[in-house]
Protein backbone atom coordinates (compact mmCIF):
# COMPACT_ATOMS: atom_id res chain seq x y z
CA UNK A 1 0.00 0.00 0.00
CA UNK A 2 1.87 3.81 -0.72
CA UNK A 3 1.41 6.02 1.49
CA UNK A 4 -1.66 7.96 1.80
CA UNK A 5 -0.34 11.40 3.89
CA UNK A 6 -0.08 14.46 3.25
CA UNK A 7 3.75 15.62 3.25
CA UNK A 8 2.94 19.09 3.68
CA UNK A 9 0.75 17.70 7.22
CA UNK A 10 3.13 15.17 8.17
CA UNK A 11 5.63 18.03 8.48
CA UNK A 12 3.78 20.20 10.36
CA UNK A 13 4.94 19.96 14.27
CA UNK A 14 2.37 18.32 16.72
CA UNK A 15 1.30 20.59 19.66
CA UNK A 16 3.58 20.63 21.83
CA UNK A 17 0.95 20.85 24.83
CA UNK A 18 -0.41 17.36 23.42
CA UNK A 19 2.28 15.44 25.30
CA UNK A 20 2.25 16.83 28.24
CA UNK A 21 -1.78 16.50 28.15
CA UNK A 22 -0.98 12.86 28.12
CA UNK A 23 1.12 12.96 31.18
CA UNK A 24 -1.00 15.20 33.26
CA UNK A 25 -4.43 12.97 32.63
CA UNK A 26 -2.72 9.64 33.77
CA UNK A 27 -1.93 11.93 37.04
CA UNK A 28 -5.10 11.41 39.88
CA UNK A 29 -4.95 14.17 41.82
CA UNK A 30 -2.64 17.00 40.19
CA UNK A 31 -3.34 20.22 40.36
CA UNK A 32 -3.76 21.61 36.57
CA UNK A 33 -2.86 25.69 35.94
CA UNK A 34 -2.90 24.71 32.22
CA UNK A 35 -6.18 25.37 31.30
CA UNK A 36 -6.73 27.71 28.28
CA UNK A 37 -10.55 28.48 29.37
CA UNK A 38 -12.52 30.39 31.71
CA UNK A 39 -13.70 28.32 34.79
CA UNK A 40 -17.16 30.19 34.88
CA UNK A 41 -20.15 28.34 33.14
CA UNK A 42 -21.78 30.12 31.03
CA UNK A 43 -24.26 32.85 32.38
CA UNK A 44 -27.31 31.15 32.95
CA UNK A 45 -29.37 33.38 30.50
CA UNK A 46 -27.23 32.72 27.89
CA UNK A 47 -27.61 28.59 28.68
CA UNK A 48 -31.49 29.66 29.30
CA UNK A 49 -31.59 30.63 25.44
CA UNK A 50 -29.92 28.18 24.11
CA UNK A 51 -32.25 25.90 25.42
CA UNK A 52 -35.28 28.34 24.71
CA UNK A 53 -34.38 28.17 20.86
CA UNK A 54 -34.67 23.99 20.91
CA UNK A 55 -37.20 24.08 22.63
CA UNK A 56 -38.66 26.58 19.80
CA UNK A 57 -37.36 24.44 17.06
CA UNK A 58 -34.43 26.43 16.06
CA UNK A 59 -32.76 23.50 14.97
CA UNK A 60 -31.95 24.40 11.10
CA UNK A 61 -28.99 25.65 9.30
CA UNK A 62 -28.55 29.52 9.70
CA UNK A 63 -27.70 31.71 6.36
CA UNK A 64 -23.70 30.90 5.89
CA UNK A 65 -22.63 34.41 7.22
CA UNK A 66 -24.83 33.46 10.62
CA UNK A 67 -27.89 34.49 11.65
CA UNK A 68 -28.91 38.20 10.75
CA UNK A 69 -29.82 39.10 14.13
CA UNK A 70 -26.38 37.82 15.41
CA UNK A 71 -24.63 39.61 12.77
CA UNK A 72 -26.42 43.03 14.15
CA UNK A 73 -25.62 42.52 17.42
CA UNK A 74 -21.83 42.03 16.68
CA UNK A 75 -21.68 44.85 14.69
CA UNK A 76 -23.35 47.04 17.01
CA UNK A 77 -20.90 45.69 20.04
CA UNK A 78 -17.51 46.34 17.46
CA UNK A 79 -19.47 49.86 17.11
CA UNK A 80 -19.77 50.50 21.34
CA UNK A 81 -16.47 48.76 21.61
CA UNK A 82 -14.53 50.21 19.19
CA UNK A 83 -16.12 52.99 17.49
CA UNK A 84 -15.68 51.16 14.65
CA UNK A 85 -18.61 50.30 11.91
CA UNK A 86 -18.90 46.54 10.46
CA UNK A 87 -21.97 46.21 7.72
CA UNK A 88 -23.60 43.58 9.21
CA UNK A 89 -24.58 42.27 5.84
CA UNK A 90 -21.25 42.29 4.39
CA UNK A 91 -18.22 42.92 6.78
CA UNK A 92 -19.09 40.21 9.52
CA UNK A 93 -18.85 36.36 9.14
CA UNK A 94 -19.86 33.95 11.86
CA UNK A 95 -17.32 30.92 12.34
CA UNK A 96 -16.74 27.93 14.26
CA UNK A 97 -15.05 29.62 17.50
CA UNK A 98 -11.80 32.63 16.49
CA UNK A 99 -10.07 29.20 15.68
CA UNK A 100 -11.81 29.05 12.45
CA UNK A 101 -12.09 32.65 11.49
CA UNK A 102 -8.11 32.14 11.63
CA UNK A 103 -7.79 29.69 9.16
CA UNK A 104 -10.22 30.48 6.74
CA UNK A 105 -9.17 34.49 6.99
CA UNK A 106 -5.63 33.30 5.94
CA UNK A 107 -6.37 30.96 3.30
CA UNK A 108 -8.71 34.41 2.00
CA UNK A 109 -5.52 35.96 1.30
CA UNK A 110 -2.33 33.89 0.99
CA UNK A 111 -1.35 32.88 -2.00
CA UNK A 112 1.80 30.38 -2.54
CA UNK A 113 5.20 31.63 -1.43
CA UNK A 114 3.30 34.54 0.49
CA UNK A 115 4.56 36.16 3.67
CA UNK A 116 3.30 35.62 6.97
CA UNK A 117 4.56 37.59 9.94
CA UNK A 118 4.04 35.62 13.22
CA UNK A 119 4.86 37.08 16.43
CA UNK A 120 5.55 34.71 19.37
CA UNK A 121 4.91 33.50 22.17
CA UNK A 122 1.41 33.46 20.77
CA UNK A 123 -1.18 30.85 20.30
CA UNK A 124 -0.07 27.86 18.84
CA UNK A 125 -2.45 27.35 15.75
CA UNK A 126 -1.32 30.40 13.68
CA UNK A 127 1.72 28.88 12.48
CA UNK A 128 0.20 25.76 11.02
CA UNK A 129 -2.49 27.44 9.87
CA UNK A 130 -0.56 29.99 7.51
CA UNK A 131 1.64 26.63 6.45
CA UNK A 132 -1.39 25.09 5.85
CA UNK A 133 -2.92 27.97 3.79
CA UNK A 134 0.61 28.03 1.75
CA UNK A 135 2.75 31.00 3.26
CA UNK A 136 5.97 30.88 4.24
CA UNK A 137 6.03 31.93 8.01
CA UNK A 138 8.40 34.82 9.19
CA UNK A 139 8.33 34.42 13.20
CA UNK A 140 8.92 37.48 15.72
CA UNK A 141 10.64 36.11 18.52
CA UNK A 142 8.78 39.16 21.02
CA UNK A 143 10.91 39.94 24.08
CA UNK A 144 10.74 39.60 27.91
CA UNK A 145 11.97 42.81 28.64
CA UNK A 146 9.73 44.93 26.37
CA UNK A 147 6.96 42.88 28.30
CA UNK A 148 6.08 41.11 25.07
CA UNK A 149 4.98 43.92 23.09
CA UNK A 150 5.70 43.82 19.29
CA UNK A 151 8.01 46.50 18.69
CA UNK A 152 8.32 48.64 15.37
CA UNK A 153 11.80 47.53 14.42
CA UNK A 154 11.13 43.96 15.17
CA UNK A 155 7.89 44.21 12.43
CA UNK A 156 10.35 46.48 10.23
CA UNK A 157 12.98 43.88 10.39
CA UNK A 158 11.09 40.89 9.59
CA UNK A 159 8.92 42.49 6.48
CA UNK A 160 10.33 41.60 2.80
CA UNK A 161 8.80 42.34 -0.69
CA UNK A 162 6.68 39.14 -0.32
CA UNK A 163 5.00 39.79 3.57
CA UNK A 164 1.26 39.92 3.10
CA UNK A 165 -0.20 39.33 6.82
CA UNK A 166 0.69 40.76 9.93
CA UNK A 167 -0.98 38.68 12.53
CA UNK A 168 -1.50 40.38 15.86
CA UNK A 169 -2.03 38.35 19.20
CA UNK A 170 -3.10 40.92 21.71
CA UNK A 171 -3.92 40.46 24.27
CA UNK A 172 -1.82 37.45 24.34
CA UNK A 173 -2.16 34.36 25.35
CA UNK A 174 0.51 32.97 26.74
CA UNK A 175 1.81 36.18 27.89
CA UNK A 176 -1.09 37.96 28.85
CA UNK A 177 0.94 41.07 27.80
CA UNK A 178 -1.52 43.98 25.66
CA UNK A 179 -0.32 46.13 23.18
CA UNK A 180 -1.75 49.87 23.76
CA UNK A 181 -3.00 52.86 21.31
CA UNK A 182 0.47 54.21 21.65
CA UNK A 183 1.90 50.94 20.21
CA UNK A 184 -0.43 50.15 18.13
CA UNK A 185 -0.23 53.57 15.84
CA UNK A 186 3.16 52.80 15.56
CA UNK A 187 2.91 49.78 13.71
CA UNK A 188 -0.07 50.70 11.94
CA UNK A 189 1.90 53.72 10.74
CA UNK A 190 4.47 50.83 9.16
CA UNK A 191 0.92 48.60 7.87
CA UNK A 192 0.11 51.19 5.96
CA UNK A 193 3.72 52.10 4.78
CA UNK A 194 4.63 48.85 3.40
CA UNK A 195 1.37 47.97 2.38
CA UNK A 196 0.29 44.64 4.49
CA UNK A 197 -2.66 43.49 5.91
CA UNK A 198 -3.29 42.53 9.54
CA UNK A 199 -5.11 39.57 11.23
CA UNK A 200 -5.63 40.71 14.84
CA UNK A 201 -7.23 38.47 17.07
CA UNK A 202 -8.93 39.72 20.09
CA UNK A 203 -10.46 36.91 21.52
CA UNK A 204 -9.28 38.48 24.77
CA UNK A 205 -10.29 41.59 24.22
CA UNK A 206 -12.80 41.40 27.15
CA UNK A 207 -10.23 40.83 29.57
CA UNK A 208 -8.13 43.83 30.18
CA UNK A 209 -6.76 44.79 33.34
CA UNK A 210 -5.69 48.81 32.90
CA UNK A 211 -7.19 50.62 30.01
CA UNK A 212 -10.15 49.02 27.74
CA UNK A 213 -8.64 47.28 24.79
CA UNK A 214 -7.98 49.17 21.58
CA UNK A 215 -8.56 47.19 18.50
CA UNK A 216 -6.07 48.34 15.69
CA UNK A 217 -9.33 48.39 13.22
CA UNK A 218 -10.40 51.54 15.10
CA UNK A 219 -7.58 53.58 13.99
CA UNK A 220 -7.08 55.92 10.99
CA UNK A 221 -7.00 54.28 7.80
CA UNK A 222 -6.77 50.70 9.29
CA UNK A 223 -10.37 48.70 9.13
CA UNK A 224 -9.38 48.90 5.11
CA UNK A 225 -6.26 46.74 6.09
CA UNK A 226 -7.34 44.61 9.21
CA UNK A 227 -9.60 41.36 9.94
CA UNK A 228 -10.48 41.78 13.27
CA UNK A 229 -11.46 38.30 15.14
CA UNK A 230 -13.24 37.69 17.93
CA UNK A 231 -15.61 35.14 19.54
CA UNK A 232 -17.63 34.08 22.09
CA UNK A 233 -15.68 31.66 24.42
CA UNK A 234 -13.18 33.90 26.78
CA UNK A 235 -15.32 37.25 27.55
CA UNK A 236 -18.66 34.88 27.75
CA UNK A 237 -16.99 31.39 29.24
CA UNK A 238 -18.21 29.84 26.05
CA UNK A 239 -15.71 27.98 25.07
CA UNK A 240 -17.74 24.72 24.26
CA UNK A 241 -21.05 26.64 21.65
CA UNK A 242 -17.48 27.19 19.09
CA UNK A 243 -18.37 30.03 18.21
CA UNK A 244 -16.33 33.17 16.79
CA UNK A 245 -16.47 35.52 14.19
CA UNK A 246 -14.45 37.89 11.80
CA UNK A 247 -15.05 41.48 10.48
CA UNK A 248 -13.20 42.93 7.80
CA UNK A 249 -13.32 44.40 4.37
CA UNK A 250 -16.46 43.20 2.26
CA UNK A 251 -14.32 41.55 -0.30
CA UNK A 252 -12.09 39.08 2.14
CA UNK A 253 -15.29 38.04 4.12
CA UNK A 254 -16.34 36.97 0.95
CA UNK A 255 -13.99 34.94 0.34
CA UNK A 256 -14.09 33.75 3.67
CA UNK A 257 -17.58 33.56 4.30
CA UNK A 258 -17.10 31.18 0.71
CA UNK A 259 -14.50 28.85 2.24
CA UNK A 260 -16.45 29.00 5.45
CA UNK A 261 -19.90 27.64 2.87
CA UNK A 262 -18.14 24.69 1.66
CA UNK A 263 -16.34 23.58 4.35
CA UNK A 264 -18.32 24.12 7.65
CA UNK A 265 -21.59 25.90 5.92
CA UNK A 266 -22.66 27.40 9.08
CA UNK A 267 -21.82 28.07 13.00
CA UNK A 268 -24.19 25.86 15.16
CA UNK A 269 -27.72 27.62 15.61
CA UNK A 270 -28.37 26.88 18.89
CA UNK A 271 -24.78 28.83 19.82
CA UNK A 272 -25.75 31.62 17.74
CA UNK A 273 -29.05 31.77 19.27
CA UNK A 274 -27.52 31.92 22.54
CA UNK A 275 -24.69 34.55 21.34
CA UNK A 276 -27.26 37.40 20.55
CA UNK A 277 -28.19 37.64 24.15
CA UNK A 278 -24.92 37.41 25.66
CA UNK A 279 -24.43 40.65 23.41
CA UNK A 280 -27.44 41.78 24.25
CA UNK A 281 -27.28 41.85 27.95
CA UNK A 282 -23.80 40.46 28.70
CA UNK A 283 -21.48 43.10 29.80
CA UNK A 284 -22.74 42.90 33.34
CA UNK A 285 -21.71 39.04 33.71
CA UNK A 286 -18.33 39.93 31.95
CA UNK A 287 -17.72 42.70 34.33
CA UNK A 288 -18.01 40.41 37.03
CA UNK A 289 -15.80 37.87 35.20
CA UNK A 290 -13.44 40.41 34.56
CA UNK A 291 -12.89 41.81 37.81
CA UNK A 292 -12.65 37.89 39.18
CA UNK A 293 -9.95 37.38 37.41
CA UNK A 294 -8.41 41.32 38.16
CA UNK A 295 -8.14 39.45 41.42
CA UNK A 296 -6.58 36.33 40.79
CA UNK A 297 -3.90 37.99 38.52
CA UNK A 298 -3.22 40.35 41.34
CA UNK A 299 -2.87 37.46 44.13
CA UNK A 300 -0.60 35.62 41.08
CA UNK A 301 1.79 38.32 41.20
CA UNK A 302 2.03 38.88 44.72
CA UNK A 303 2.45 35.21 45.09
CA UNK A 304 5.36 35.31 42.63
CA UNK A 305 6.83 38.94 44.36
CA UNK A 306 7.37 36.67 47.13
CA UNK A 307 8.80 33.83 45.84
CA UNK A 308 10.81 36.13 43.94
CA UNK A 309 10.13 34.73 40.86
CA UNK A 310 10.54 36.62 37.89
CA UNK A 311 7.59 37.70 36.27
CA UNK A 312 6.74 41.00 34.40
CA UNK A 313 3.33 42.22 34.88
CA UNK A 314 0.52 41.33 32.34
CA UNK A 315 -2.44 43.30 31.79
CA UNK A 316 -4.89 40.64 29.48
CA UNK A 317 -6.12 37.70 29.23
CA UNK A 318 -6.18 34.73 32.54
CA UNK A 319 -1.99 33.83 31.94
CA UNK A 320 0.73 35.15 33.80
CA UNK A 321 4.07 34.36 32.13
CA UNK A 322 6.66 34.02 34.71
CA UNK A 323 10.69 33.54 34.17
CA UNK A 324 12.40 30.26 35.39
CA UNK A 325 16.04 30.72 33.66
CA UNK A 326 17.23 31.29 37.31
CA UNK A 327 17.29 27.47 37.87
CA UNK A 328 19.18 26.44 34.55
CA UNK A 329 16.25 24.19 33.17
CA UNK A 330 14.18 23.94 30.24
CA UNK A 331 10.83 24.96 30.76
CA UNK A 332 9.80 21.33 29.41
CA UNK A 333 12.28 19.98 32.60
CA UNK A 334 10.61 21.68 35.12
CA UNK A 335 7.21 21.96 33.81
CA UNK A 336 7.74 18.12 34.38
CA UNK A 337 9.67 18.15 37.35
CA UNK A 338 7.17 20.52 38.99
CA UNK A 339 4.33 17.95 37.72
CA UNK A 340 6.26 15.00 39.22
CA UNK A 341 7.06 16.15 42.65
CA UNK A 342 4.33 18.78 43.28
CA UNK A 343 1.88 17.60 41.21
CA UNK A 344 1.12 20.78 39.78
CA UNK A 345 0.69 21.13 36.31
CA UNK A 346 1.77 24.15 34.26
CA UNK A 347 2.46 24.59 30.32
CA UNK A 348 5.99 25.00 29.09
CA UNK A 349 6.18 28.52 27.21
CA UNK A 350 8.13 26.29 24.31
CA UNK A 351 4.73 24.79 23.53
CA UNK A 352 3.82 28.33 21.87
CA UNK A 353 6.74 29.56 20.44
CA UNK A 354 10.86 28.29 20.86
CA UNK A 355 11.69 31.92 21.54
CA UNK A 356 9.60 30.75 25.09
CA UNK A 357 11.63 29.00 26.56
CA UNK A 358 12.70 29.04 30.17
CA UNK A 359 9.09 30.71 30.76
CA UNK A 360 5.72 29.43 31.99
CA UNK A 361 2.46 29.50 30.74
CA UNK A 362 0.47 29.75 34.27
CA UNK A 363 -3.54 30.13 33.98
CA UNK A 364 -5.50 31.88 36.69
CA UNK A 365 -8.81 30.29 35.30
CA UNK A 366 -9.08 29.06 38.47
CA UNK A 367 -10.77 29.46 41.98
CA UNK A 368 -8.45 31.45 44.53
CA UNK A 369 -8.73 28.16 46.79
CA UNK A 370 -7.20 26.24 43.71
CA UNK A 371 -4.78 28.71 43.01
CA UNK A 372 -3.66 29.18 46.73
CA UNK A 373 -2.77 25.36 46.91
CA UNK A 374 -1.30 25.59 43.83
CA UNK A 375 0.78 28.63 44.52
CA UNK A 376 2.18 27.25 47.98
CA UNK A 377 3.25 23.80 45.90
CA UNK A 378 4.85 25.92 43.16
CA UNK A 379 6.81 27.64 46.17
CA UNK A 380 8.19 24.85 47.78
CA UNK A 381 9.44 23.71 44.89
CA UNK A 382 11.16 26.55 44.00
CA UNK A 383 12.37 27.06 47.30
CA UNK A 384 13.73 23.03 46.97
CA UNK A 385 15.49 23.98 43.76
CA UNK A 386 17.12 26.86 45.21
CA UNK A 387 18.46 24.77 47.63
CA UNK A 388 20.20 22.11 45.31
CA UNK A 389 21.98 24.94 43.84
CA UNK B 1 -12.76 49.87 45.79
CA UNK B 2 -16.07 49.46 47.68
CA UNK B 3 -17.80 47.45 45.64
CA UNK B 4 -15.43 45.40 44.79
CA UNK B 5 -14.55 45.06 48.44
CA UNK B 6 -18.69 44.53 49.16
CA UNK B 7 -19.01 41.93 46.89
CA UNK B 8 -15.83 39.89 47.89
CA UNK B 9 -17.25 40.05 51.72
CA UNK B 10 -20.46 38.63 50.80
CA UNK B 11 -18.90 35.70 49.43
CA UNK B 12 -16.59 35.50 52.06
CA UNK B 13 -16.33 36.92 55.27
CA UNK B 14 -13.49 35.07 57.02
CA UNK B 15 -10.62 36.56 54.39
CA UNK B 16 -8.25 38.47 56.11
CA UNK B 17 -7.01 42.45 55.25
CA UNK B 18 -3.90 41.63 53.93
CA UNK B 19 -5.61 39.02 51.25
CA UNK B 20 -7.95 41.81 50.31
CA UNK B 21 -4.99 44.31 49.63
CA UNK B 22 -3.43 41.75 47.59
CA UNK B 23 -6.91 40.93 45.46
CA UNK B 24 -7.79 44.78 45.25
CA UNK B 25 -4.81 46.42 44.48
CA UNK B 26 -4.76 48.63 47.39
CA UNK B 27 -2.96 49.05 50.63
CA UNK B 28 -3.91 47.02 54.29
CA UNK B 29 -4.58 50.14 56.15
CA UNK B 30 -7.02 51.21 53.08
CA UNK B 31 -8.77 48.15 53.52
CA UNK B 32 -9.21 48.41 57.22
CA UNK B 33 -10.29 52.31 56.91
CA UNK B 34 -12.84 51.18 53.91
CA UNK B 35 -14.36 48.44 56.48
CA UNK B 36 -14.22 50.58 59.20
CA UNK B 37 -16.65 53.11 57.65
CA UNK B 38 -18.79 50.09 56.23
CA UNK B 39 -19.50 48.96 59.66
CA UNK B 40 -19.95 52.22 61.19
CA UNK B 41 -22.73 53.14 58.28
CA UNK B 42 -24.00 49.96 59.05
CA UNK B 43 -23.58 48.97 55.47
CA UNK B 44 -21.95 46.03 56.55
CA UNK B 45 -24.19 45.00 59.43
CA UNK B 46 -22.67 41.71 60.56
CA UNK B 47 -20.67 38.20 59.51
CA UNK B 48 -22.33 35.45 59.44
CA UNK B 49 -22.10 31.83 58.25
CA UNK B 50 -23.85 29.73 56.23
CA UNK B 51 -24.45 26.47 57.76
CA UNK B 52 -26.29 23.16 56.44
CA UNK B 53 -27.83 21.82 59.60
CA UNK B 54 -29.61 19.13 57.74
CA UNK B 55 -26.04 17.64 57.55
CA UNK B 56 -25.62 17.87 61.71
CA UNK B 57 -27.58 15.96 64.48
CA UNK B 58 -29.58 19.28 65.39
CA UNK B 59 -33.13 19.21 64.68
CA UNK B 60 -34.11 22.44 63.02
CA UNK B 61 -37.65 23.22 61.24
CA UNK B 62 -37.81 26.39 58.95
CA UNK B 63 -40.83 28.40 58.13
CA UNK B 64 -41.96 30.94 56.06
CA UNK B 65 -45.46 33.08 57.78
CA UNK B 66 -47.04 35.21 55.29
CA UNK B 67 -48.65 37.85 57.73
CA UNK B 68 -51.37 40.48 56.96
CA UNK B 69 -51.76 43.13 59.48
CA UNK B 70 -53.24 46.40 59.99
CA UNK B 71 -50.46 48.99 59.48
CA UNK B 72 -50.72 51.87 62.78
CA UNK B 73 -51.17 55.38 62.58
CA UNK B 74 -48.33 57.42 62.52
CA UNK B 75 -46.03 54.26 62.02
CA UNK B 76 -46.86 52.55 59.51
CA UNK B 77 -45.86 48.74 59.72
CA UNK B 78 -42.93 49.25 61.64
CA UNK B 79 -44.51 49.28 64.96
CA UNK B 80 -45.55 45.79 64.60
CA UNK B 81 -42.95 44.72 62.43
CA UNK B 82 -40.85 45.25 65.74
CA UNK B 83 -42.96 43.49 67.91
CA UNK B 84 -42.64 40.47 66.00
CA UNK B 85 -38.61 40.27 65.16
CA UNK B 86 -37.54 40.88 68.06
CA UNK B 87 -38.62 37.12 69.20
CA UNK B 88 -34.84 35.56 68.98
CA UNK B 89 -36.84 32.62 67.02
CA UNK B 90 -37.54 35.37 64.12
CA UNK B 91 -34.25 35.13 61.58
CA UNK B 92 -35.98 37.71 59.31
CA UNK B 93 -38.82 39.90 58.52
CA UNK B 94 -39.62 41.68 55.02
CA UNK B 95 -42.45 44.22 54.14
CA UNK B 96 -43.55 42.36 51.07
CA UNK B 97 -45.84 44.50 48.36
CA UNK B 98 -48.87 42.24 46.89
CA UNK B 99 -51.24 39.93 48.89
CA UNK B 100 -49.99 40.27 52.43
CA UNK B 101 -47.84 42.86 54.13
CA UNK B 102 -44.91 41.23 56.64
CA UNK B 103 -43.13 37.92 55.65
CA UNK B 104 -41.49 36.24 58.60
CA UNK B 105 -38.86 33.70 58.64
CA UNK B 106 -39.06 31.29 61.63
CA UNK B 107 -36.72 28.86 62.98
CA UNK B 108 -37.42 26.41 65.67
CA UNK B 109 -36.77 22.83 66.94
CA UNK B 110 -39.70 21.25 65.80
CA UNK B 111 -43.23 21.60 64.14
CA UNK B 112 -44.78 21.68 67.37
CA UNK B 113 -42.70 24.61 68.32
CA UNK B 114 -43.43 26.49 65.13
CA UNK B 115 -47.19 26.14 65.32
CA UNK B 116 -47.46 27.53 68.94
CA UNK B 117 -45.07 30.39 67.97
CA UNK B 118 -47.91 31.29 65.51
CA UNK B 119 -50.90 30.35 67.53
CA UNK B 120 -49.78 31.74 70.96
CA UNK B 121 -47.32 34.46 69.81
CA UNK B 122 -48.35 35.64 66.15
CA UNK B 123 -51.91 35.43 65.72
CA UNK B 124 -52.57 36.86 69.40
CA UNK B 125 -50.94 40.21 68.37
CA UNK B 126 -53.98 42.74 67.76
CA UNK B 127 -52.51 44.15 64.10
CA UNK B 128 -52.22 40.87 62.78
CA UNK B 129 -55.33 40.01 60.79
CA UNK B 130 -54.03 36.40 59.56
CA UNK B 131 -51.58 34.47 59.23
CA UNK B 132 -50.21 31.61 56.16
CA UNK B 133 -47.65 29.27 57.33
CA UNK B 134 -45.70 27.23 54.82
CA UNK B 135 -42.91 24.73 55.99
CA UNK B 136 -39.60 24.97 54.30
CA UNK B 137 -38.70 20.84 53.37
CA UNK B 138 -35.30 21.50 51.56
CA UNK B 139 -32.92 23.95 50.93
CA UNK B 140 -31.36 24.04 47.47
CA UNK B 141 -29.77 27.61 47.27
CA UNK B 142 -29.50 30.05 50.61
CA UNK B 143 -27.80 33.33 50.07
CA UNK B 144 -26.46 32.71 46.77
CA UNK B 145 -24.52 29.98 47.74
CA UNK B 146 -25.94 25.97 45.88
CA UNK B 147 -26.26 24.06 49.34
CA UNK B 148 -25.15 20.28 48.30
CA UNK B 149 -23.02 21.38 45.21
CA UNK B 150 -19.71 19.35 44.92
CA UNK B 151 -17.32 21.68 42.39
CA UNK B 152 -16.22 19.64 40.03
CA UNK B 153 -13.94 20.99 36.97
CA UNK B 154 -15.20 19.27 33.86
CA UNK B 155 -12.41 21.16 31.67
CA UNK B 156 -9.75 18.87 29.55
CA UNK B 157 -6.91 19.44 32.25
CA UNK B 158 -4.34 20.97 29.36
CA UNK B 159 -5.86 22.85 26.77
CA UNK B 160 -3.72 25.63 24.53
Amino acid sequence: MKNFLSQRVVDIKPSGIRKFFDIVSEMKDAISLGVGEPDFDTPWFIRDEGIYSLEKGKTFYTSNAGLKALREEISAYIKRTQGVDYSPDDEIVVTVGGSEAIDIGLRAVIDAGDEVIIPQPSYVSYEPCATLAGAKTVIINLQAQNEFKLQPQELLNAITDKTKVLILPYPNNPTGAILERENLEKIAQIVKEKDILVMSDEIYSELTYKDKHVSIASLDGMKERTILINGFSKAYAMTGWRLGYACGPAPIIAQMTKIHQFAIMCAPTTSQYAAVQALKKGDEEVAKMRSSYNQRRRFLMEAFKEMGLECFEPYGAFYVFPCIKEFNMTSEEFATRLLMEEKVAVVPGTAFGDCAEGYLRISYAYSLDNLKIALSRIKNFVQRLRNEN
Amino acid sequence: MRDELLSILEKNSRIDFKELAVLLGVTEEQVLEEISKLEKENIICAYHTLINWEKTDIEKVSALIEVKVTPQRGQGFDRIAERIYNYPEVKSVYLISGGYDLLVTLEEKSLKEIAAFVSDKLSTLDSVLSTATHFILKKYKDHGTIINKAAKDEREVITP
